[in-house]
């Protein structure tokens, strides 16, 4: 209980603070609305809310597991084939550090602007990154006692992949998924910024921000905020039932 | 030797991309692969997919008739963009950087806040944007007026801090409990500590978190530019074109190009500082 | 009664004709006979735990020939002759006692019904039946050992291979183990070949020690312990101490190279 302390008192005195702020210091809303009026319209919108926090969820958890499986596969192949790990990671670091983002529009313009596939596709690349990197590093390291126990066994090529070298890369897998899920949120609304369908919470955000409905604009992205909350949390749940041995260490 | 080899990668890995953009045109049908009533493959038309020769001649012609060519449009946004990356990514680490050894010094810190940072992220940009813009107006630098290119730079600078702050924290907190108490028996105080301690045992965490945090500069100020509608930027740039699709498929593509080699600039100018900064380092 | 191994001539040299080359051991004769327990002693780098991946097969040999069990060793090891236990336990943390135990059996091929029954009685031999569900990171040193020596003993081999597998654990734990181990391979009359630079250790375990020189390694000297039945007596038995003074005589004898 003394480790959530600190946390709560920061986040309970920090709305404090912010509705303080707004209320006494006369803030206009277009600059930063007072927590009570985002809730207000968070409550009024809940239903809207709802429905596009599912349409953006479901490019999400699309993009999610295409990025993921993606990620696995290639960094399996990578460890494979030592030739092409060894290229793959700094062309790796290299495409991650361009601004995916900004394929939007070109995805809009190779498939309809009335697809769904843009976002996701966005989605998967967002996600493909983190997952290859962590699971490729978990393939690789393999304690060296394990390498010679297998050994004495005469166990080696596929046998040995199966049950050493993937099971022990399973907690990096996991570590690449958590950092993913988050990312996959706010690429899948963020995305819809750049045209393209508008069913999600990205639209809704911008077209009340350019309504100047403000307090509505945010209590969207509390939705967005929650959503993300959402899905780090179910990446956390799967990986402890995934990997029980870590929890109990 | 080896940056020979990672150049010959690099050259491998844009020839192969290139190959198979031009293979896919080839086979692809020119509306692409329909299932289920679901687009599942993108069109390979021209209108699309222009050829990658066709991209590369576009930066040679001009925007609009009479005007200079788009290579030097996409050039000039480039550079405006970079001033608010190298700002928000400056501004950014530093503040990442404080965090951390504010949160590393006091526990307290560490628990109450960094799940707000952690937080902060999931926070999409374009909600702050009109908010950021807006206190800019209000505010002033000395008598210098806020610029727009100061709101993208804070955006820039909003997603900068947090792999900095996080990748630090780590970085400080790694020695081992053993040299802790090395340096307790030394009768060392905390700032000794953290200057001959734990700042040299955090530069593995730094590189990598400068890295995330500069792709998070690039991506802030490109989707700020959006959001903020700010002129002169590559994202406005991607907007923009992106509009004339239809018409000039090959232009968007072009400024497509501007934002990812930004995106390598910042990543190359990390890489140079984590390079001389190891060298010093004996092996 | 055959040998259980039988090292002849034996030679091991690290990259042969490279600057960075290693003569590891030399001229290497011994004979471990059937349900013997012989300990390889010396300082370190003189190749006793080579010596042991020879005879694991788990390195090939420059020159010489080694059998195990009447077979050369490659088909040794294929045939799952020997179980072998290092001083890290080395389980899978992803796997539960009983399933890392079921290990080698797994890759045998044997039934689920069998595995089960084998496991829980290697289980019951070093007394960890209790923790036949949990994991590995949840329990101590000398409990994963344990683990690992019963995952050893799984096919029943006649051949225990052991690379100081209590290097890592306390004095007490240590000294428990020993005794365990003693019965263990009384009760299952396994030979063994026991690496460790412990005098004390390798004289209460053993019925002979091999000590060995620095590198290049040789066979310096066969020293037969005859103790008995070990007991809590035997640890202040003058034989004891005779026999480590013995040992330790011999392991100075070495000039150690300046």
């Amino acid at each position: 209980m003394r480790r959530l302390l600190p946390p709560i008192i920061v986040g309970v005195g920090g709305l404090a603070l912010w509705e303080l702020i707004v209320k006494a210091g006369r803030v206009a809303p277009f600059i930063l609305p007072a927590p009570s009026a985002i809730w207000e319209q968070f409550w009024l919108s809940r239903d809207v809310i709802w429905k596009t926090g599912l349409a953006s969820g479901t490019n999400a958890l699309v993009g999610l597991v295409a990025g993921a499986l993606l990620g696995i596969g290639a960094a399996m192949a990578a460890s494979r084939f030592r030739l092409l790990g060894e290229a793959s990671i700094p062309v790796a670091a290299a495409l991650n550090a361009l601004p995916i983002i900004a394929l939007a529009p070109i995805l809009n313009n190779m498939f309809e602007s009335t697809s769904s596939i843009p976002r996701r596709v966005v989605v998967a690349i967002v996600v493909f990154f983190p997952v290859f990197v962590n699971t490729l590093r978990g393939l690789r390291q393999v304690d060296p006692t394990h390498r010679e126990l297998m050994d004495s066994y005469a166990a080696g090529g596929w046998t040995f992949t199966r049950l050493v070298r993937l099971p022990g890369a399973l907690p990096f897998v996991f570590t690449g998924l958590r950092q993913a899920s988050s990312l996959a949120v706010i690429a899948a609304v963020v995305a819809e910024y750049f045209g393209g369908l508008q069913d999600g919470l990205g639209s809704r955000i911008t077209s009340a921000a350019a309504n100047t409905a403000y307090p509505r604009a945010w209590a969207f992205v509390v939705g967005a905020c929650v959503l993300g909350l959402v899905f780090y949390a179910a990446a956390l749940a799967l990986e402890r039932l995934a990997t029980p041995w870590r929890r109990s260490a | 030797m080896r940056g020979l080899r990672a150049v010959a990668t690099g050259v491998g890995a844009i020839l192969a991309g290139v190959l198979l953009w031009e293979a896919y045109k080839w086979i692809g049908g020119d509306d692409g692969s329909i299932l289920f009533g679901v687009r599942v493959l993108p069109r390979a038309d021209d209108a699309a997919m222009p050829h990658v020769y066709d991209v590369l001649r576009r930066f040679g012609e001009p925007e609009l008739a009479g005007g200079d060519p788009i290579g030097l449009v996409v050039l000039k946004a480039c550079l405006f963009t970079l001033r608010s990356v190298a700002v928000g990514f400056g501004v950014g680490a530093l503040i990442g950087l404080l965090l951390a050894v504010v949160m590393q010094r006091f526990r307290v810190v560490e628990r109450g806040l960094l799940p707000y940072v952690i937080l902060s992220q999931t926070v999409p940009l374009i909600a702050l944007a009109p908010a950021i813009a807006g206190w800019g107006g209000k505010l002033s630098l000395g008598s210098y007026p806020w610029q727009p290119w100061m709101s993208v730079a804070t955006i820039a600078a909003y997603l900068a801090f947090f792999p900095v702050a996080v990748g630090m924290l780590r970085g400080l907190q790694s020695p081992p409990p053993v040299a802790e108490e090395l340096m307790h028996s030394y009768a060392a105080g905390w700032w000794h500590t953290l200057v001959k301690l734990r700042l040299p045992a955090s530069t593995p965490y730094l590189f990598p978190a400068l890295r995330l945090a500069g792709a998070a500069a690039v991506v802030g100020a490109v989707v700020g530019e959006i959001s903020t509608g700010t002129r002169g930027g590559i994202g406005r740039l991607v907007i923009e074109y992106s509009r004339e699709a239809t018409a000039d498929p090959a232009k968007v593509y072009t400024a497509m190009v501007g934002a990812a080699l930004l995106g390598l600039a910042v990543a190359a100018v990390v890489g140079i500082a984590e390079f001389a900064l190891n060298r010093r380092r004996t092996v | 009664m055959t040998a259980a191994v039988e090292l002849k001539g034996l030679g091991k040299v690290f990259n042969p004709g490279r600057a960075d080359q290693v003569v590891a051991l030399t001229g290497i004769d011994l004979t471990v006979g059937s349900g013997q327990f012989v300990s390889l002693i010396g300082p370190s780098g003189c190749g006793k735990s080579t010596l042991l991946r020879l005879v694991a097969d788990l390195v090939p040999p420059s020159e010489g020939t080694i059998t195990v069990a009447g077979k050369p060793v490659r088909k040794a090891r294929l045939d799952q002759e020997y179980g072998i236990a290092f001083q890290q336990a080395g389980l899978f943390d992803w796997r539960t006692v009983r399933r890392n135990v079921e290990l080698p059996l797994e890759l045998r091929g044997a039934s689920r019904a069998e595995r089960r029954e084998r496991a829980g009685e290697m289980l019951d031999l070093v007394g960890l039946s209790d923790f036949a569900g949990h994991y590995p990171p949840q329990l101590s040193g000398g409990m994963q050992q344990r683990v690992a020596i019963a995952r050893a003993l799984a096919v029943h081999p006649p051949l225990l291979l052991m690379d100081e597998p209590f290097g890592a654990l306390d004095e007490m734990t240590r000294e428990r183990l020993q005794d365990e181990l003693l019965a263990i391979c009384a009760r299952t009359g396994t030979s063994t070949i026991f690496v460790t630079h412990s005098i004390p250790e390798a004289v209460y375990l053993s019925d002979r020690v091999v000590v060995m020189s620095p590198r290049p390694g040789r066979i310096t000297d066969l020293i037969e312990i005859d103790l008995g039945e070990r007991s809590e007596a035997t640890r202040q038995s003058a034989g004891f101490f005779a026999g480590i003074t013995k040992v330790r005589k011999a392991l100075r004898g070495i000039e150690v190279p300046a």
